[in-house]
């Protein structure tokens, strides 16, 4: 096998110009590849973060029935203390779960005593709250990162548009599940900054002000935010845990809850998925680049070596040696190709690291552009090139093993 | 016994709607060890026939055996391992591989066709540099050496698998007389130093001289066949 490289390698070198060509072709393809995965996973990861960080955690929990009517905000679909107890007690049993937190969500009128406008709240364990979606934190900028009893953080959307300011007392105004109305005062703790998607115009309360503001006799939950450990296990806890939450029946002997990961919630895994979609025809390109260029290498090597290959058949060399003569040939060039594509692609997405280049996503600006490449996006750009160029050369390198000796000796 | 039979062969090719008879039943023995050649202007047949022997062509009709081996059954892999084990072959234009030294061009049959073991091939390699005269350029490549010594390098590549058989179709017609003169007569030593037969194809007059048995072909047909002098004695 040594010497077939040997022979192959040479082979490659009596040719040095087309050679390098085309493994300069393959390398351009592995860089463009490479550099393309990791800036667009790095935009995606931070749209991904953007999103379940702010505002919705990987994963939520809620009354089944509650998500078709989420725009709604149902009262009427909330968890009842002994479920969130259960689950409360699932979430507990698993390592995968870093934090949890149990929101009340509520829609009502916000007055500052001359106008009053919509708002949607959100009734929160604050320390709950800020370790399922820290990036909340970095969302409120102006006032303290906390809710105490009393206190609201008011989206900017409303401070700007209803001219509150810091310290400034409002009134929220809320419907209960029974129909009734009933009226807070709060103080404005903070300004919200608005997060990507839907959520424009969403504030945050003590959860015990959203039980008093909609006199719930005990504490009744719209949803169940969830943090995972690692972001990667997402799909797998969440069959876990449907698996799990399907057992535990309704009255009606269906299941109570339902779980949806952030996939489900939020438009913008549309986006994601476009990124994957781009992402798997950027790699098209590569195979085919690689593909084309390997064949029109090797069909113009056997082509410019048939009397070799007649002089190797005449003297006894299996049509096996010669078919891998060939493709050992096209092996070779997709390992060069692949080896310097990673290296340049590799300090390409370093340099990119180093210049430090930053982009706006939805209302968040200056976001660093974090270019990330894993060994495994490495391993299987790499295979595939080979993998490819060994596929490429198999035609032409069957096309020499099949040459009849004595015809390939005629040629001119 | 006869290490070339051949009884009433015929090859006919297929121009279109034309048919040409290349060979018109030819019958001949050649005796191991022997140094024969085969003569004839162009078109007499005379590649036609050394390609059959060599088992890169087969007759139309007729019994061709060679070395106890009927060529007519072999199939595309078996001819190749029985050409690898018992024939070897000298070309016209030499068909050294340009990308391997004067040594591995030898060294190639026996590790790509016979898988001989490092030692042995460096020891059979050694002695036909030596016997060819070749040592001192076992590191140039062919584009580094002359028309000569490309043939002699082609002898020697012929010779390291110890065939029963070389076959050298025209294996002067690119060099000069005298170097033509030197490869045939390296061929004979190397008959006489290995005991191999050794068949080559000529119009060259002078050289057909060097040839211990003469077959003349015309038109596809035996003419005659001479013996001169000490046949395969060795």
């Amino acid at each position: 096998m040594g010497n077939l490289f040997k022979i192959a390698v040479r082979n490659l070198l009596r040719y040095k110009r087309r050679t390098i060509l085309t493994a300069s072709l393959i390398t351009v393809g592995v860089v463009f590849v490479l550099v393309f995965i990791s800036v667009s996973g790095s935009f995606k990861n931070m749209m991904i973060g953007q999103i379940t960080d702010s505002m919705l955690g990987h994963v939520q929990v809620h009354r089944k029935g509650y998500v078709a009517s989420i725009e709604n905000l149902p009262l009427t679909l909330n968890l009842r203390p002994e479920e969130v107890k259960r689950l409360e007690t699932i979430l507990n049993s698993h390592s995968e779960v870093e934090a949890y937190s149990p929101r009340i969500k509520l829609g009502g009128g916000f007055s500052n005593f001359a106008e009053t406008t919509n708002i949607r709240l959100n009734g929160v364990y604050p320390e709950r709250e800020f370790k399922t979606v820290p990036l909340l934190l970095s969302r409120i900028i102006e006032g303290k990162k906390w809710i105490e009893k009393g206190e609201i953080i008011v989206p900017v959307l409303l401070t700007k548009g209803m001219n509150v300011n810091m310290g400034d007392t409002v009134v929220v105004v809320a419907t209960n599940k029974d129909g009734s109305v009933n009226g807070k005062q709060f103080k404005v703790a903070g300004v919200l900054e608005s997060a990507v998607g839907p959520g424009g115009r969403d504030g945050y309360i003590h959860i015990e002000d959203a039980r008093e503001l909609l006199r719930m006799d005990e504490m009744e939950i719209s949803e169940v935010a969830i943090r995972l450990k690692e972001f990667g296990r997402l799909k797998k806890f969440n069959e876990k845990l449907s698996g799990l939450l399907s057992k535990d029946l309704n009255s009606q002997g269906k299941p109570a809850f339902e779980v949806h990961t952030w996939e489900t919630l939020s438009p913008f895994y549309n986006i994601a998925r476009m990124i994957d979609v781009m992402t798997f025809f950027i790699k098209l390109m590569l195979i085919a680049i690689v593909l084309i260029s390997i064949m029109n290498v090797m069909i113009m090597a056997v082509y410019e070596r048939i009397r070799e290959i007649g002089t190797i058949a005449a003297i006894g060399t299996l049509p096996g040696k010669i078919l891998s003569m060939f493709v050992i040939e096209g092996f070779c060039l997709g390992i060069v190709g692949a080896l310097i594509g990673n290296i340049v692609g590799v300090s390409i997405i370093l340099l990119l690291n180093l210049l430090k280049i930053k982009f706006n996503f939805g209302q968040q600006t200056g976001l660093l552009l974090v270019a990330n490449i894993t060994p495994s996006d490495l391993i299987f750009i790499s295979v595939t090139v080979i993998i490819v160029s060994v596929i490429a050369s198999l035609q032409p390198a069957f096309k020499a093993s099949r040459m009849e000796p004595i015809e390939a000796l005629r040629h001119v | 016994m006869s290490l070339i039979t051949a009884e009433n062969i015929q090859k006919d090719y297929k121009t279109g709607e034309v048919t040409v008879k290349a060979l018109k039943g030819l019958s001949f023995e050649i005796e191991p060890a022997s140094f024969v050649s085969f003569v004839g202007p162009s078109g007499s047949g005379k590649t036609t026939l050394l390609n059959l022997i060599g088992c890169l062509d087969k007759p139309t009709s007729g019994r061709l055996k060679v070395a106890d081996t009927d060529i007519l059954h072999l199939d595309r892999k078996e001819s190749a391992s029985f050409r690898g084990s018992n024939i070897g072959f000298i070309f016209q234009d030499f068909n050294l591989l340009p990308v391997l030294t004067v040594y591995e061009n030898i060294e190639y049959p026996l590790l790509m066709v016979q898988s001989v073991p490092a030692a042995e091939r460096n020891k059979r390699v050694n002695t036909l540099l030596e016997a060819v005269g070749m040592t001192e350029q076992r590191d140039k490549y062919p584009d580094q050496i002359s028309g000569g010594q490309k043939q002699r390098v082609a002898v020697a590549r012929a010779l390291v698998t110890n065939p029963k058989l070389v076959l050298a179709d025209e294996p002067t017609a690119n060099l000069d007389h005298k170097t033509a003169y030197m490869v045939i007569e390296l061929m004979k030593k190397m008959r006489d130093e290995f005991r191999t037969t050794f068949i080559f194809s000529t119009h060259d007059q002078k050289i057909v001289g060097e040839a211990e048995i003469i077959f003349t072909l015309e038109d596809g047909e035996l003419k005659g066949k001479d013996a001169m002098g000490d046949v395969g004695n060795g």
